[in-house]
């Protein structure tokens, strides 16, 4: 639809004139008051958003337990020795500077009735709208033989910092010539690239370290995403060292034992030095205790991102079931601007401007050999639907695939300068 | 470091390379055609004007930020009150490592490393200020756009307001500080230059996936409304 100025600012007048009807304003302060729950991509850029878009209109609190944000994002460049982990930290004092009331603590309650949130050190906060990010947990026994007591023993290192860590020594720790496994997810989950990125990182740290090392993937699925890309770059930089095992050879039948060290595979068990297991996925646990998920994920709204549960809850990111985006720091970031467009619009009266959503993944292969795949979307009545993509090509030169890796450092700290101020 | 410390260091190694680089003057044909990745942005020669970044007729013995109808980065408005002048000194120092000199800069560029290139480009840009001795006035070399564009769409007001919420789509990559590191800075370019970039990418006659991706979807009233944002953005 060609739209010109005049009649997308007659929709649009309409429609924020509808949301802005029912205005909802804070107990008597006279200010809105929105709780924000989590801080990571979309959490904290929704946060940020909206205060400083309202410029002090609305009363913006945000909930994260911890008091340094590492990036999911890059932390595969941890691993293969591109990053160090404090490259990956961030403060929350630019979010606190841009006007955002940071509160360290954990929600451990939402009545949604009297419109309360309770955390863990048992303050009460009063919300006239909650935007819940929560990022993932897990499925509890998707991997046979895995839980979180076993996390130790085989790291899923899937939420950025100390499980990250582990993994990088468990990795530097391998005997000459071991065997690192990995179980990865199915779908839907975290960063559709992030496990074989994960796959090439390791395997540049051992080609460098530890050249006899192999590394065999055990998939429940038949493919993934830039599959062509990362087998071509593992022939090209890691011949012969990775084994990807997918669901047509059984990689979806797989079961570990922690305490023996063992991965079995469609009935075949090989003992292994390093076992990361990523299981399988649902939204972060305040989203179910909030009784906004439907199975594992948050169904929400494309045109604003407010759950299909109730109109002044919101769901960010990986734990919304929203549609084609990909669960992606970027799709997070994305789709956080959409609603803090929306929600500033509910309780101010500004304008509101229809959904846009973007996303674009970059993976590292190799030193300086970078891949990058993307797409635009747009609010349909009944998702985010996909309009638009792209993806990087195999056989690109090494100056394209470097532009590509560079590109990636340039996003990442534009990214976390709109996240974070 | 503070403020005051990095413009003194700033001049210092100013100073420092001024005697490391006293010598013979470069060539100014070699210097124009090294010129030529730098016109994108900087106009020079009769008809100068502002592009993306200042014009540079009468740079020399200019105080750094010294033009006022320019918005130049902070850096350069504070290195400029301290004193930093440009001659080829300072410039052969700022054009070998641009991010270096000046933290600040928005110039996307990531700098001239071979000597006899910076003493050529120096020795053109010489012969637009005050006083070239012995060199002919010079026709104007810059070109304001690379792609043609129609004049109608140039002439789109936009509206900054929808153009505020759309650029969040941009400030993803692109940093609103005008921070350029692995992608360019797009703050404060003039309007047109924004329109025909954009229109570019979305008529895909420039080169990239991610670009080419963003602007197809904007329309042209998507675009002016973007420009005339990003024109003034004050951050």
């Amino acid at each position: 639809m060609k739209l010109n100025r005049r009649t997308f600012l007659g929709t649009t007048v309409a429609a924020s004139a509808t949301l802005a009807a029912p205005m909802v304003l804070g107990d008597g302060h006279g200010k809105p008051r929105v709780v924000v729950i989590g801080g990571g991509a979309g959490g904290a850029t929704a946060a940020r958003y909206i205060a400083k878009d309202s410029k002090g209109a609305v009363d913006v609190t945000l909930i994260e337990p911890t008091r340094t944000y590492y990036t999911c994002f890059f932390s595969n460049l941890y691993l293969g020795g591109f990053k160090e982990m404090n490259d990956l930290g961030h403060s929350y004092g630019g979010l606190a500077a841009s006007g955002v009331n940071v509160v360290h603590d954990w929600a451990v309650g939402v009545d949604r009735d009297t419109k309360t949130v309770t955390l863990a050190g048992g303050a009460q906060i009063k919300y006239d709208k909650l935007i819940l990010s929560p990022g993932i947990d897990f499925v509890d026994m998707s991997v046979p033989g895995w839980d979180v007591t076993t996390q130790n023993a085989m790291p899923h290192a899937y939420k950025a910092g100390s499980q990250t860590e582990l993994l990088k020594a468990q990795l530097m720790a391998m005997p000459e010539g071991g065997v690192f496994a990995m179980v990865a997810p199915p779908n839907p989950y975290r960063c559709p690239p992030g496990p074989y990125e994960r796959i090439s990182m390791v395997a540049h740290y051992l080609k460098n370290n530890n050249p006899t090392a192999k590394i065999i993937v055990a998939d429940p699925k038949p493919k993934f995403s830039k599959m062509g890309l990362f087998q071509e770059g593992w022939a090209n930089h890691y011949e012969g060292m990775v084994d990807w095992i997918g669901e047509d050879f059984g990689g979806g039948n797989v079961s570990v034992d922690a305490s023996a060290m063992t991965v079995t595979i469609d009935g075949e068990e090989t003992k292994v030095d390093v076992c990361n297991v990523i299981p399988a996925m649902k939204a972060g646990r305040i989203a179910d205790i909030a009784g906004v998920t439907d199975g594992n994920w948050a169904p929400v709204n494309a045109a604003d991102m407010s759950t299909k549960a109730d109109p002044d809850v919101y769901v960010l990111g990986d734990a919304s079931q929203q549609g084609d985006m990909p669960k992606s720091g970027f799709s997070a970031n994305s789709q956080a601007k959409v609603c803090a467009n929306a929600v500033r619009g509910a309780l101010t009266g500004s304008k509101v401007f229809p959904a846009k959503f973007s996303n674009t993944c970059w993976s590292l292969i190799a030193a300086d050999d970078g891949v990058k795949v993307g797409a635009t979307y747009e609010a349909t009545p009944d998702k985010i639907a996909k309009v638009d993509g792209f993806i990087s090509q195999t056989g690109e030169s090494a100056d394209v695939r470097k532009a590509t890796y560079q590109e990636s450092e340039g996003w990442y700290s534009g990214i976390t300068a709109d996240m974070l101020g | 470091m503070t403020r005051c410390t990095w413009v003194l260091s700033t001049v210092a190694a100013a100073l420092i390379g001024a005697s490391a680089n006293a010598g013979e003057f470069g060539d100014p044909e070699a210097g124009a055609k090294v010129y030529s990745q730098c016109k994108g942005c900087h106009q020079v020669g009769a008809g100068a004007i502002h592009r993306i970044g200042p014009h540079l007729n009468g740079l020399f013995g200019r105080p750094a930020a010294g033009l006022e109808d320019f918005k130049y980065s902070k850096s350069f408005q504070r290195a400029g009150a301290s004193g930093l002048e440009w001659h080829a000194e300072t410039l052969d120092a700022f054009l070998e490592n641009p991010r270096s000199y000046a933290s600040g800069t928005r110039m996307s560029y990531r700098g001239l490393k071979d000597e006899a290139d910076r003493k050529n480009v120096i020795a053109y840009l010489r012969t637009f200020s005050d006083d070239p001795a012995n060199i002919p006035e010079a026709d104007p070399t810059a070109t304001p756009t690379d792609h043609d564009i129609d004049p109608a769409i140039l002439a789109i007001q936009g509206d900054p307001e929808y153009g505020e919420y759309l650029s969040s789509e941009c400030t993803t990559c692109h940093q609103a500080s005008g921070g350029d590191d692995g992608i360019p800075s797009i703050v404060y370019w003039p309007e047109d230059e924004f329109v025909v970039a954009m229109h570019a990418y979305k008529n895909k006659q420039r080169q990239h996936p991610v670009m080419q991706m963003i602007a197809g979807r904007l329309n042209d009233e998507e675009i002016a409304a973007l420009a005339a944002y990003f024109k003034n953005l004050d951050n």
